[in-house]
């Protein structure tokens, strides 16, 4: 049994320590934003924030987590206004979409660390995160998009300043 | 001419000939819909749900009295935000306002036609039907506000679901509200329907933002794998080392009795054959079941296909090969033999590709569970009509007790045409007569998905004493999906022999080469040993490898630039002048984007040492709706490594009428995106009856550093919009090949390319 702040909300999950976070999540807690793609931590699609740091919750025990502060997709912003949300429909990024919640999980821990990434930052930190459908040129421009919202400057399409 | 006459596929375009349109009042407003023999005679013994041409896509549109429109949608979602595009088609004739129009993708039921969605077919099939339902839907509207207003009908617009007539004005709410908008019109009738020109559009060919995405980005989009039902179990496949010869022989699970939430371990019976040799393993979490299907050990016994593996497959398809009388020939022109014997010179190679896996990146899964008699399949599927009777065999029910309920697909790429996955599920529901939720791990997923077979072709071509091309012969072998999963859908070649089209489309191609001979050869060894599957783009994935890598060579081999070759051959001379209405101008549109492609990418600018260009193009899926494509890669080869760069892939698409200009270019990006992925990241072998990569770890598809600079020009048209989910993603390969060649002089002649191929090929290069 793990508890555990999820959203903002105290939460039990009455599961053994082991179980990975992605499963917890979906199966025991019914939030079926946060998606399963390898369960390996190589593909991205089950990132989740634990204190704002992104990690791979299908590699993740739900045991290790206790007392920690988990924000899925869902939590990510009360409205889904988030910057990255925005974005990424203006930059309409995803194609299937399956990948996208952890995408955008990543890429919100970019930009904590990059308020203004590069085009070098991005492929380094969104490297683990897989687009089957290849949205990829799209996912960087919506990335390019929020951080000048974040910071109140234009976007700077040729922000290739490496 | 048409292939597709041959033989009764789901790709033949609605034939609006049986078809009536009625519109009529529904609950809550009124609903428009075709309705075709099918539907009005169930009993209709040509009629079947699999899809054999009775059944044509069917339309049905309600507008509720507050002026709501909804446009139910049959196709699949799975990234080409399909629904919005097929709703902006009806909504353009309708002069409906958009925002006040939603897309529903329903639950199969017989009225909907044939469910399928897949081939690029999706916008081709449906803009004629769906145009002509809008003006159908426009024109009732409009009569109807005349009646309302008192004025004639002449004097009536409409625009932004409202009629005008002079000052005065009426909503489409208001006329469904007050009006009898009761209209039955017959085909004939419906084919007059007053189609707006293509300047008076308002909505096709406009940007708008996809109706799809914005639950994409916040977590409530539902996928397939998200589905839940009260009291269900979590089920995880226990494999069979074949996918067809394989029998349980015993099961222990006392290794998994251990683990907290294990319920049981099941054999499956299904009649319907799908899946020989299958144990489901039962808990309470997906994280249960996983990890006691990890500790239950089964013994089984297994065909002779348990030791084949890719090499054993290509050896197989070289002796078919070889024997001239194998295969059905697809194209077969008069004097193809006497055209290559008195041909002054020849040229001949051998092509091959490797596995390839659809790594879509939701893992199979279905949640299946009996209610009221019906059973429910909870899944995200792109073939409905084709699984659901093999779902009621499996069941041991009639088709009538099947439905398939409809989510999001976490990617499609045609692995879910296949829907094989959806029986397990069934059959373990059944089994234990409770909800069973079946969630494949990557790896099952990886050793149970119908992957693209691997292929060899051989590709000769004559010339005569001026070296003109005389003669050309392509053969291809590969495993069959379509012989493997409905064989009914193959036609006949020349000679007689079917086959399946979507494993050899790509090579009856649109050059002029003289005497011209396409021969399909079937792998019967590979649909043996595995289930062979369709993979975006399917045949031209291979055939077009071949073939745009084998003008390359003919090029070089002619002294001629490829660009030039290409062209002059692309003349539109006889069989390749086109026809009306999907392929106008035939041959001269590919030269077209051919020449537009070069302009972009500068051909025959000078370039830095070990930097090429190469050049290939394709006409998409299928000669009867071509999507014109021409691609030049720009790469760098490091001699030492033999590693490639892709630093520019410039792309020049014709596909007629782009309805959703923006989700058009998604399309074009992925598809491009794909075929590098398939050139240099991808491809796996088969290894004594499993592919050796099931998982990221040692599959390694396209990431985000490897997307090179990309320019994508549509060529703009008013005609027929043909496909985009799959084209652009055949030329990359081999221009990306051509490019290798054109840079260090090296030939590759097998996808994937890797770096010891590029140093193998300069050592032969340079002897």
């Amino acid at each position: 049994m793990s508890q555990f702040l999820l959203n903002g909300q105290a939460v039990t999950a009455d599961v053994d320590d082991d179980m990975p976070l992605l499963w917890a999540l979906r199966d025991t807690l019914h939030l079926k934003g946060t998606k399963f793609g390898c369960g390996i931590g190589m593909c991205g699609a089950c990132t989740v924030h634990v204190n704002g740091r992104a990690i791979r919750s299908c590699i993740t025990p739900v045991g290790s987590v206790a007392g920690q502060s988990v924000t899925t997709i869902e939590g990510l912003d009360p409205k889904g206004q988030h910057p990255l949300q925005k974005a990424w429909i203006a930059a309409q990024a995803p194609q299937c979409g399956y990948c996208q919640p952890g995408q955008i999980m990543q890429a919100a821990s970019l930009l904590q660390d990059f308020p203004n990434p590069t085009n070098a930052d991005i492929n380094a930190v969104m490297g683990g995160s897989l687009c089957r459908c290849m949205a990829y040129v799209r996912i960087r421009k919506a990335i390019k998009l929020a951080a000048a919202e974040m910071q109140g400057t234009a976007p700077s399409g040729a922000a290739d300043h490496e | 001419m048409s292939k597709f006459d041959s033989y009764r596929g789901p790709d033949k375009p609605a034939s609006p000939g049986r078809r009536s349109f009625l519109i009529g009042a529904a609950a809550g407003g009124i609903m428009m819909a075709f309705a075709n023999a099918a539907v009005l005679l169930p009993a209709d013994a040509s009629a079947s749900a699999n899809g054999n041409g009775a059944y044509g896509p069917n339309i049905w549109v309600e507008i509720a009295t507050d002026g709501h429109i909804t446009v139910n949608i049959i196709r699949a979602e799975m990234g080409q935000h399909v629904g919005t595009a097929l709703a902006r088609i009806l909504a353009d004739e309708l002069e409906a306002d958009w925002s006040q129009v939603s897309i529903k993708h329903v639950d199969t039921d017989p009225k909907w036609g044939t469910m399928v969605t897949g081939g690029s077919w999706s916008v081709w099939q449906s803009f004629e039907p769906l145009s002509q339902a809008g003006a159908a839907g426009r024109t009732a509207l409009i009569e109807e506000a005349a009646k309302l207003l008192g004025v004639p009908v002449s004097a009536c617009s409409a625009r932004d679901s409202m009629v005008k007539a002079g000052k005065r004005s009426i909503s489409y709410a208001q006329i469904v509200q007050r009006g009898d908008l009761t209209r039955s019109y017959s085909a004939d009738e419906l084919k007059k329907m007053p189609i707006k020109p293509p300047s008076e559009r308002r909505l096709v060919g406009v940007d708008t933002q996809a109706i799809d995405i914005p639950e994409k980005t916040d977590g409530k989009a539902i996928y397939g794998i998200d589905a839940e039902a009260a009291g269900m179990l979590y089920g995880c496949p226990k494999l069979p080392p074949t996918r067809n010869g394989s029998k349980v022989v015993s099961v222990d699970d006392s290794g998994a009795r251990a683990v907290k939430g294990y319920e049981r371990s099941i054999t499956l019976n299904d009649p319907s054959g799908t899946v020989p040799g299958w144990v489901v393993v039962l808990a309470d979490s997906t994280h249960a079941a996983f990890e006691a299907a990890r500790k239950v050990r089964v013994t089984w016994q297994n065909d002779d296909t348990a030791g084949v593996s890719e090499k054993d497959i290509i050896q197989h398809a070289s002796s078919l090969i070889a024997d001239p009388k194998t295969g059905s020939t697809v194209v077969d022109d008069d004097g193809v033999d006497k055209a290559f014997s008195t041909a002054a010179s020849l040229l001949q190679q051998d092509y091959t590709t490797a596995s390839v896996l659809h790594f879509q990146l939701e893992p199979v899964n279905a949640l299946a569970f009996e209610k009221d008699g019906i059973w429910e399949i909870h899944t995200g599927n792109q073939w409905q009509s084709l699984i659901l009777p093999t779902l009621a065999k499996a069941l041991a029910v009639d088709e009538s007790k099947v439905i398939m309920r409809t989510y999001l697909l976490g990617g499609g790429f045609g692995r879910r045409l296949n829907g094989d996955y959806a029986v397990p599920a069934a059959l373990a529901s059944k089994a234990v007569a409770r909800p069973v939720k079946l969630t494949f791990t990557r790896a099952d997923d990886a050793h149970f998905d119908s992957f693209r077979s691997p292929s060899l072709q051989r590709v000769r071509m004559g010339f005569d004493a001026d070296r003109k091309v005389v003669a050309m012969q392509q053969d291809a072998c590969a495993g069959w999906p379509t012989q493997v999963m409905v064989p009914s859908f193959m036609p006949k070649g020349k000679n007689g022999e079917p086959y399946d089209p979507f494993s050899i489309s790509g090579a009856d191609h649109w050059y002029s080469v003289g005497a011209h001979r396409v021969r399909a050869i079937s792998n019967d060894l590979a649909n043996r040993a595995f289930r062979p599957g369709w993979l975006r783009s399917v045949g031209p994935g291979w055939t077009n490898w071949a073939l745009e890598s084998f003008m390359d060579e003919a090029a070089h081999k002619l002294e001629q630039d490829p660009v030039a070759f290409r062209l002059a051959l692309l003349d539109a001379s006889g069989k390749n002048a086109g026809s009306t209405p999907n392929a106008v101008g035939g041959a001269l549109r590919q030269a077209a984007v051919v020449r537009r492609a070069a302009e972009l990418a500068n051909w025959g600018s000078s370039l830095p040492a070990d930097t090429g260009l190469g050049i290939a193009t394709s006409f998409g899926q299928e000669r009867d709706m071509p999507t014109w494509v021409a691609c030049v890669a720009r790469v760098k080869v490091n001699r030492a490594s033999g590693q490639v760069y892709v630093e520019k892939l410039f792309l020049a698409v014709d596909a007629g009428t782009i309805v959703h200009p923006d989700g058009a270019m998604a399309q074009v990006e992925g598809a491009a995106l794909w075929g590098l992925s398939m050139a240099l990241h991808e491809g796996t072998t088969f290894e004594n009856g499993q592919v050796r990569d099931s998982n990221l770890d040692t599959y390694t598809p396209l990431r985000m550093a490897d997307v090179p600079e990309m320019e994508i020009a549509f060529i703009p048209g008013t005609e027929v919009p043909v496909g985009l989910g799959e084209p652009a993603t055949t030329v990359v390969g081999p221009a990306i090949g051509n490019a290798i060649f054109a840079a260090i002089g090296a030939r590759i002649r097998h996808l994937p390319i890797s770096p010891d191929a590029i140093r193998g090929a300069m050592g032969r290069a340079s002897t």
